[in-house]
């Protein structure tokens, strides 16, 4: 039996129940949303399940949505099943006082680094991360620079001409 | 600590204290800034651990600030080595997003432009192997290839390596006759030249040697690390994403691709040796369904988006009214999430969009495969000789662009 | 399959400084012998981080050839070189390790900065990218463009050549050098 849409979500609402939420189709691929303590256990039944064998993740990233105040930050997935050709899309929300995430590299390799980056750039603490330090960054950073609070240049610039650029300010500092 | 590693030491002699070597940022064999911290027991690596994000540069945070026309320019320096198809593969991400359906000529051009990237962004690669196991001629012999397609570029788009080539929906300017007589020169010429360098290198006792066996990977744990492109299926894995999901038409063309078994670096060499020979196949087969269409198409209809001609932007009215709109970024942009994938040179470049409706988006990530498989390295050189571990990094192809994004 | 064999016989030599010459001998000053001979003998260092790095590999390979130019060996130690080739993006992880691989360079020693990125910052005007290398280094030509042909690289290369031709031997001993290097933080 292919695999479609409906198929998936059929089999995680039987699981799962009541815990999968928000589930939308997006061009064409699948969107669900899982509490935060059954992320693992989500991706453990893809994983191992005969028939959805979703053994491959694609991406793992994260969004901050400052609107949403409880759940700020989303961590998403991206997962693939090679045999069927079929992508999915997997989301996690966590609050930015307290965002922790269960890891995923116990399952998968590939996210280890993933992981390491959404921390240096959001602040999302994976709990079981075998090494959770800044990797792109330089270490001694103190914030997180990915979230919307934080400006894009660096503001310690003495040199950059704001009334030139048409970003009032004032001439010189 | 030797027994860890199948290392055996001859009968009374000390053991040894393993030494720390620094390969740092700045090395003349990594191509790119990695900085590889390893253990080394005499000339065999024990462990290593990577530091990465010396060329950091922010482009997910710059692309919330940009209109989705200027954050082009940003995917040209991701994997400059290939920037056609990184532009190329954003593109067709926006226009799924705004739901856009491109001529099939633009297509067939699209697909030109990406299979010769591919192939420029292979000789650099298979060149550098060489170069790094003491073979400098191939790499000289191959760059003047790369010389003749920098001048295919220039004909369609003005710039060498950061091509910021083609716009939402199509091109910006229709391809010269000099562009299609340099692209048939190149698909005479190259050829040749091509198998020069696999006389030079693919039965090469000496290449053989120092690449075989070196850096080995299987398929399942090359799925588990998230592996894409050649070094996948140089692991036995035939998976394209222009098969599996095409793109800009690929199903129209018929071309296989090349699988390895082994998953070394001399599986990884031919992988990249046998994908170079079926874009030339693809490149010729675009050229011919070129032929057979109307040759004035080079853009999708929808004003909307795509820049008008400036003389009916001085003319007419409509006209005039779109290229404000769309130069001032009010441009109605659909809210929606995405994400959408394309073939590049190193595996599965991915962009994951989500769109707010304003002018710029919200979020804009990229799957870098570079950043991805780059973490099995520790893996693939333990219990390896210095000597190798250099070798597999250069064939496991890291742009350092692409890797810290 | 035998290629035909060209001679290059219109070879250009470089000219020799004004001096007095007499039988047998030629009489210049110091300053202008030693300045022909390092400005035609370059060994560079090239630091190349990205995009700009791959134009340099244009440059090099026998299209554009910087070789004919003195700069056959490429050192990639900077104990061993004369001229440092920044190309690319510099970021402030990377600034100490590009501070460290000047420190460690020989007087006489130059700067150039190829590239949009290196030489202020170029398209990225982020938290994370050094706004130019000569926040941490000084540096002698700039090369604008991103990524400058390789025309333009070795148009910037010709200038150093110009820099080095005419420099003064007690440059580096100089106050006004010293004072330049003081305020790199640098003895």
């Amino acid at each position: 039996m292919s695999l479609t849409n409906d198929n998936i979500k059929q089999r995680l609402t039987d699981k799962f129940g009541e815990a999968v939420s928000q589930v939308e189709e997006t061009f064409g691929m699948l969107n669900f949303t899982v509490p935060k303590d059954l992320n693992l256990k989500v991706m453990q039944f893809l994983y191992d399940d005969e028939e959805l064998q979703f053994r491959f993740l694609t991406d793992l990233t994260a969004v901050h949505y400052p609107d949403r105040t409880g759940e700020e930050l989303a961590v998403v997935y991206h997962l693939y099943n090679f045999a069927q050709r079929v992508r999915l899309r997997m989301k996690v929300y966590t609050s930015v006082e307290d965002p922790r995430v269960f890891t995923a590299t116990r399952l998968y390799e590939s996210a280890n680094w993933m992981e390491r980056e959404t921390y240096d750039f959001f602040g999302v603490n994976f709990v079981g991360h075998p090494n959770l330090k800044r990797i792109l960054n330089v270490d001694e950073m103190d914030y997180f620079p990915m979230r919307k609070e934080f400006p894009l240049e660096d503001q310690s610039r003495i040199d950059k001409d704001d009334e030139m650029f048409g970003r009032g300010g004032h001439i010189g500092i | 600590m030797s027994e860890q590693h199948n290392i055996t030491l001859p009968e009374g002699s000390i053991e040894r204290v393993t030494q720390t070597l620094n390969l740092g940022p700045t090395h003349p064999a990594t191509h790119g800034v990695f900085q590889n911290i390893l253990e080394i027991d005499g000339e065999r690596v024990v462990s290593s651990e990577s530091t990465v994000g010396y060329i950091h540069r922010a482009f997910e945070k710059i692309a919330e600030r940009r209109p989705y026309y200027q954050i082009t320019p940003l995917t040209d320096r991701l994997n400059y080595c290939s920037s056609p198809i990184n532009n190329m593969g954003w593109h067709i991400t926006v226009e799924k997003l705004l739901g856009i359906q491109t001529p099939k000529r633009v297509d067939y051009l699209r697909v030109i432009i990406m299979e010769l990237a591919r192939i420029c962004d292979h000789l650099i690669c298979n060149g550098v192997v060489g170069v790094d196991t003491g073979a400098f001629t191939g790499f000289l012999y191959l760059m003047r290839w790369r010389e003749l397609a920098y001048e295919i570029y220039e004909e369609i788009c003005g710039s060498r390596l950061t091509t910021n080539i083609g716009r939402v929906g199509g091109f910006e300017r229709n391809f010269t006759p000099a562009a299609f007589d340099k692209i048939e020169t190149f698909l005479v010429e190259f050829p040749k030249a091509l198998k020069e360098f696999e006389t030079l290198m693919n039965r090469n006792r000496i290449f053989m040697e120092r690449t075989q066996g070196v850096g080995p990977i299987s398929a399942e744990r090359a799925m588990n690390y998230g592996f894409t492109g050649p070094n996948l299926r140089a692991a036995g894995v035939d998976y394209d994403l222009r098969v599996a999901h095409p793109y800009s038409s690929y199903e129209d063309f018929e071309f296989s691709i090349p699988v390895g078994t082994t998953g070394d670096c001399y599986d990884r060499f031919l992988v990249r040796n046998g994908e170079m020979w079926e874009s030339l196949s693809i490149i010729r087969q675009a050229m011919d369904k070129v032929k057979g269409l109307p040759s004035d198409v080079y853009h999708a209809d929808v004003p909307a988006y795509y820049l008008p001609d400036k003389s009916d932007v001085y003319t007419k009215m409509e006209a005039l009214i779109y290229h404000f709109k769309i130069i001032m970024g009010e441009s109605d942009i659909l809210p929606g999430e995405l994400y959408n994938a394309v073939e590049g040179a190193n595996g599965e470049l991915g962009f994951y969009l989500i769109s707010d409706g304003g002018r710029s988006p919200y979020r804009l990530h990229f799957r870098r495969p570079c950043f991805i498989y780059y973490q099995a390295y520790a893996e693939l050189i333990k219990g390896a000789m210095l000597s190798d571990a250099l070798i597999c990094m250069s064939s496991l192809n890291l742009i350092a662009g692409e890797l810290d994004a | 399959m035998a290629r035909p064999v060209q001679y290059n016989t219109k070879v250009k030599t470089v000219e020799i400084p004004e001096g007095y010459s007499g039988e047998g001998f030629f009489a210049t000053s110091f300053d202008k012998a030693i300045g022909l001979a390092r400005k035609n003998s370059i060994w560079p260092l090239p630091f190349a981080t990205s995009c700009c790095g791959i134009e340099f590999m244009a440059t090099m390979a026998s299209t554009y050839d910087l070789a004919r130019f003195g700069a056959e060996r490429m050192a990639f130690t900077p104990r061993q070189c004369d001229l440092l080739m920044v190309m690319g993006t510099i970021s402030k992880k990377m600034g100490p390790v590009l501070r460290q691989v000047y420190l460690q360079m020989a007087e006489p020693r130059w700067v150039i900065a190829v590239g949009a990125c290196a030489s202020s910052g170029g398209v990225f005007d982020t938290y994370s990218v050094l706004q130019g290398i000569d926040q941490v280094i000084p540096v002698d030509v700039y090369v604008p463009g991103c990524p400058p042909r390789p025309e333009a690289i070795i148009d910037g290369f010709m200038r150093i050549q110009d820099l080095i031709g005419q420099e003064s031997l007690r440059r580096r001993h100089s106050d006004k050098y010293k004072e330049l290097l003081n305020s790199y933080g640098i003895q």
